[in-house]
């Protein structure tokens, strides 16, 4: 499969979109470019397995290599490996969810799309490019529709959030170009910015361990690695639905995807030396995320806050330096992906109908919109882990993972992160409650429940977290020979 | 002597130019708006032009043509171009047209002069001939104040400067003997009387660039000046004294590259952070940008810093990218400016509402000045970045790094005021004329493409 279809499908959505008269237009060309590039991600996954199966063993599917800048050895390489792959189909199925929740938009519809679909192009740019100049560009690409659509469409002290979240990822992003050349530069005469070159070659320990932190924290921005995950809460609760989607659903999966493929695969002797920081710092995020989401009374708030908790488990995965726990890490992104962006969908149903994100203010929604409240419990579910749904597999592999680690210190990170369940049980279940049950407002007894295509989301989103639930095989097999090569590079094999 | 005639062809014909005004006005024949369309034209032809060259030295070696200076002079002409272009609509009220862009080609002929120069002497008289011209063009809003105060302070620094150079240059005439940019290398031994020579010709160089702390001049004139000529001291002398300023550095100055790299270091970091500090604080328009550009220039010195080819290319590709850029921003102001006389950042609040076009190239030029991807200035940054990292200290280049996130903050301010910010009374439709919609096109088209196509560099890096 060519690869470069991955790119170019959205740019020609985008151009479609700029240049289409009207309303329906717009949405109906956004919807078609999203859908037919969620075709492409399945077919991607079939004809990936279908390569693999056939006995082909190289490391990266699909390359494509064009000399870009020769003269600073800057390369146009792409190519895939299963753990991109899933990263490509969580892209691909949030941002279907994210064009028809959307589909109320009145404000500056053209615009509203052109910056969706750009935001999606340099994630799916970002997780195929092997080459880290061209991934740092796509890493920039997503960082200015996010300000725009924040600060344009979105609501409450919005401008402040737009602010906030650009700056820090942008200073996440100038961590990561000065963690990129000091690996361009450390490698002597032979100067590369391609992926795969690097890890051959090998960059030598000193190297490694100045840099590292640069990658790590540089990435560990977009993913919220405690302490700098200030701009989450902000910035999820004052974008619009789908914004918010994109950016707890995608958006934050490129850090995590960077610190794995980048820092950690590039510098494994940097990742053993800073394990330890990252173990800690993730069980700091995993556990004060849990606790100030229970404090939380808005529903956007507390669903930010309990991404900070749950991406804390991927950080933790990679830190912990397993197969499993690696594994168990880039599962729970996908997971998370959809889970958040499914959560953040029904928040905006609801939102949309009862003009409040309160959770006090509400009660009873149950009566009047069984549908959003059944999806409210899937997501609320997923969340708190319960099996048969996608969370509860991701979280079980990391924890499996860091069991491996027999030592004290490992073991003890990993049984407070396993306590931050309880907390996450608790908040979930009460804010459910508060919201479906109890008694109905007067207000409220006249909503509608959700529309067509609020109800297509969510199936979308449903399904994949059901698929990964119930059957998680496919996904592991998928993902399992990327982290055992990252694996392998760690433990110097 | 046609040796002569076509290695100085790119001289020859802007000096052809200047008569063919000069004619014009003394003839008194056309009016305004066909003698404007008349040098529009001209001008093209003149971009067109520099496409071809021929290499060679003339008035033994004073005066030197090659490809790459070839293409620097060219992105000068180019400027020019679009300043005739975007500024149209404030020229074609204008009494002395044809005056002003006498000036503006003298001033162009001596940047040529400027780049081409390969001896001390050429190049202060070049220099000379490069800012004298630009002062009397900050006057050229005849009716205000703020405009005579503005060549006034022009006039003033570039004295002062040019006595400092003058200084410089007898001293090192003094030491050495020779004033040939050929034979300076080898007598160069780094004694105490050179380097103190060295830094008052360094000093020259700091006036002419606005590089802290010789940068005060530099918002005012900006301020006071009219648009047009504001954009041309700040992409076209800016980017002719950076492509000598390299020379200079790489080939003349070469044997005291330790003592000018730590000078470097010290006024790019004290460049960058009072541009960008300064930045923050700024609400009209003209004195926003003239303190990013300040900035700019601390980018570029860190590019130059690292002392390879890879420096020199990236500069003279930043500074393209940085005619495209700075130009659209600055024809975007001169069109409301002059449409409504409104140039502070606060007039443009909703202007996204009323004026869509204008917002995105706006918008655009002011990503691609930030260095945000996929426009050019993210390459134009990066490749800055990437020339001046190889030999670079680690706190200088998280320094530099840190530093566009601050300046993205104020860039982003504007575009938050033009696409967020509400206004009871935003700016109206302006309707664009023929030549400043082209204008922009062809910012915009450069902006999207210079960087997107990688052949532009890749010729760049092999001249």
């Amino acid at each position: 499969m060519n690869l470069l279809l991955l790119i170019g499908l959205p740019l020609l959505t985008a151009v479609g979109v700029l240049l289409s008269r009207n309303t329906q237009q717009v949405r109906s060309i956004a919807f078609a470019g999203s859908a037919l590039q969620l075709v492409l991600a399945i077919a991607l996954i079939y004809l990936f397995q279908k390569e693999r199966a056939a006995g082909v063993a190289a490391q990266m599917l699909f390359e494509q290599n064009y000399a870009l800048f020769p003269s600073l050895n800057i390369n146009f390489h792409i190519g895939v490996d299963g753990i991109s792959v899933a990263m490509i189909l969580l892209t691909a199925l949030v941002v279907v969810a994210g064009v028809l929740v959307s589909w109320r938009v009145e404000k500056m519809t053209k615009e509203f799309y052109f910056l969706l679909i750009l935001l999606a192009m340099g994630a799916y740019g970002f997780f195929i490019s092997l080459d880290l100049f061209v991934l740092f560009f796509f890493l920039e690409i997503a960082v200015i529709p996010k300000y725009l659509l924040i600060g344009t469409w979105g609501s409450g002290k919005k401008e402040y959030s737009a602010n906030k979240l650009a700056l820090m990822l942008m200073a996440g992003s100038s961590l990561v170009i000065v963690g990129i050349l000091g690996m361009y530069f450390g490698n002597g005469e032979h100067k590369s910015f391609d992926i795969i070159q690097l890890a051959q070659a090998g960059i030598s320990p000193a190297v490694q361990k100045l840099f590292f932190p640069f990658l790590f924290v540089g990435f560990g921005i977009f993913t919220a690695l405690f302490p700098f995950h200030t701009w989450v809460p902000d910035g999820h609760s004052s974008a619009p639905t789908a914004g918010s989607m994109f950016l707890a659903g995608i958006s934050m999966k490129l850090g995590g995807y960077g610190c794995l493929r980048v820092a950690t695969y590039l510098m494994p002797q940097g990742a053993q030396e800073y394990s330890s920081w990252i173990i800690v710092l993730s069980s700091i995020a995993i556990l004060y995320g849990a606790f100030a989401t229970m404090m939380q009374r808005d529903l956007k708030y507390m669903n930010a806050y309990s991404s900070i908790s749950h991406c804390g488990f991927v950080l933790l995965g990679i830190g912990m330096l397993t197969k499993t726990a690696i594994t168990g890490a880039v599962m729970q992104m996908v997971s998370h992906g959809l889970m958040t962006a499914l959560f953040f969908a029904v928040i905006g149903i609801i939102y949309e109908r009862t003009h409040t994100r309160q959770i006090n203010e509400m009660g009873g929604l149950l009566k009047v919109m069984p549908f959003t409240m059944t999806v409210l419990f899937i997501a609320g579910l997923c969340s708190l882990g319960l099996p048969g749904f996608s969370g509860f597999v991701a979280e079980m592999t990391v924890f499996m993972g860091s069991w491996q680690n027999a030592d004290a210190f490992h073991r003890i990170a990993t049984v407070i992160a396993c306590m931050s369940i309880v907390v996450t049980a608790v908040y979930i279940l009460r804010a459910i409650g508060q919201v479906a049950m109890g008694p109905i407002k007067e207000t409220y007894t006249r909503l509608s429940d959700a529309s067509w295509n609020e109800k297509l989301a969510a199936a979308i989103l449903i399904i994949g977290i059901v698929a990964i639930g119930v059957a998680p095989f496919w996904l592991n097999d998928l993902i399992k020979p990327g982290a055992e090569i990252i694996m392998n590079k760690i433990s110097g094999k | 002597m046609s040796e002569f005639l076509l290695i100085m062809k790119n001289e020859l014909v802007i000096t052809f130019i200047i008569f063919l005004l000069l004619f014009i006005k003394l003839g008194k024949g056309m009016k305004n708006e066909s003698l404007l369309s008349l040098i529009q034209f001209l001008l093209l032809l003149n971009v067109g032009q520099g496409f071809t060259f021929s290499e060679g030295n003339l008035f033994g070696n004073m005066f030197t043509n090659t490809e790459q200076i070839a293409l620097e002079k060219n992105i000068l002409n180019l400027g020019v171009y679009l300043i005739s272009l975007l500024g149209a609509g404030w020229l074609k009220q204008h009494k002395h047209l044809p005056e002003f862009f006498m000036l503006m080609l003298s001033a162009l002929l001596g940047m040529n002069f400027l780049i081409s120069s390969g001896n001390l002497l050429i190049f202060f008289l070049s220099l000379e001939l490069s800012s004298i011209p630009v002062a009397a063009m900050a006057n050229f809003d005849l009716e205000k104040k703020a405009s005579s105060e503005a060549a006034m302070k022009m006039i003033l620094s570039s004295a002062f400067s040019s006595g400092i150079l003058l200084f410089g240059i007898s001293l090192i005439y003094g030491t050495t003997g020779t004033i040939s940019f050929a034979e300076l290398p080898a007598a160069l031994n780094g004694s105490t009387l050179q380097i103190l020579a060295f830094v008052f010709l360094f000093t020259s160089f700091a006036f002419k660039l606005s590089i802290v702390p010789f940068h005060l001049w530099t918002a005012d004139v900006y301020e006071g000046a009219p648009i047009a000529v504001t954009s041309f001291l700040s992409v076209i002398s800016k980017g002719s004294v950076a492509f000598i300023f390299i020379t200079a550095l790489y080939k003349v100055f070469s044997p005291l590259q330790q003592t000018w790299y730590n000078m470097l270091v010290i006024l790019s970091i004290a460049t960058m952070i009072t541009g960008n500090l300064f930045a923050l604080r700024q609400q009209n328009l003209k004195r926003f940008l003239a303190f990013s550009s300040i900035t700019q220039v601390g980018f570029i010195l860190f590019g130059i810093s690292g002392g390879t080819n890879a420096s020199t290319s990236a500069v003279i590709y930043f500074v393209l990218i940085y005619v495209f850029s700075n130009l659209a921003v600055f024809g975007v102001v001169s069109i409301v400016s002059s449409a409504t006389g409104r140039e502070t950042i606060s007039d443009f609040k909703a202007f996204y509402q009323n004026n869509k076009l204008l917002s995105w190239v706006m918008a655009l030029a002011l990503f691609s000045l930030a260095g945000v991807p996929p426009t050019a200035g993210f390459f134009g940054k990066m490749f800055l970045i990437v020339a001046g990292a190889g030999n670079s200290y680690l706190w200088f280049l998280v320094i530099a790094a840190l530093n566009l996130v601050v300046s993205l903050y104020y860039y982003l301010k504007v575009v938050r005021a033009i696409f967020m910010d509400k206004n009871d009374n935003p700016i109206e439709k302006i309707t664009i004329g023929a030549s400043e919609k082209l204008g922009l096109i062809i910012c915009s088209a450069g902006i999207v493409l210079v960087g997107l196509l990688s052949w532009v560099y890749q010729y760049i890096s092999q001249l």
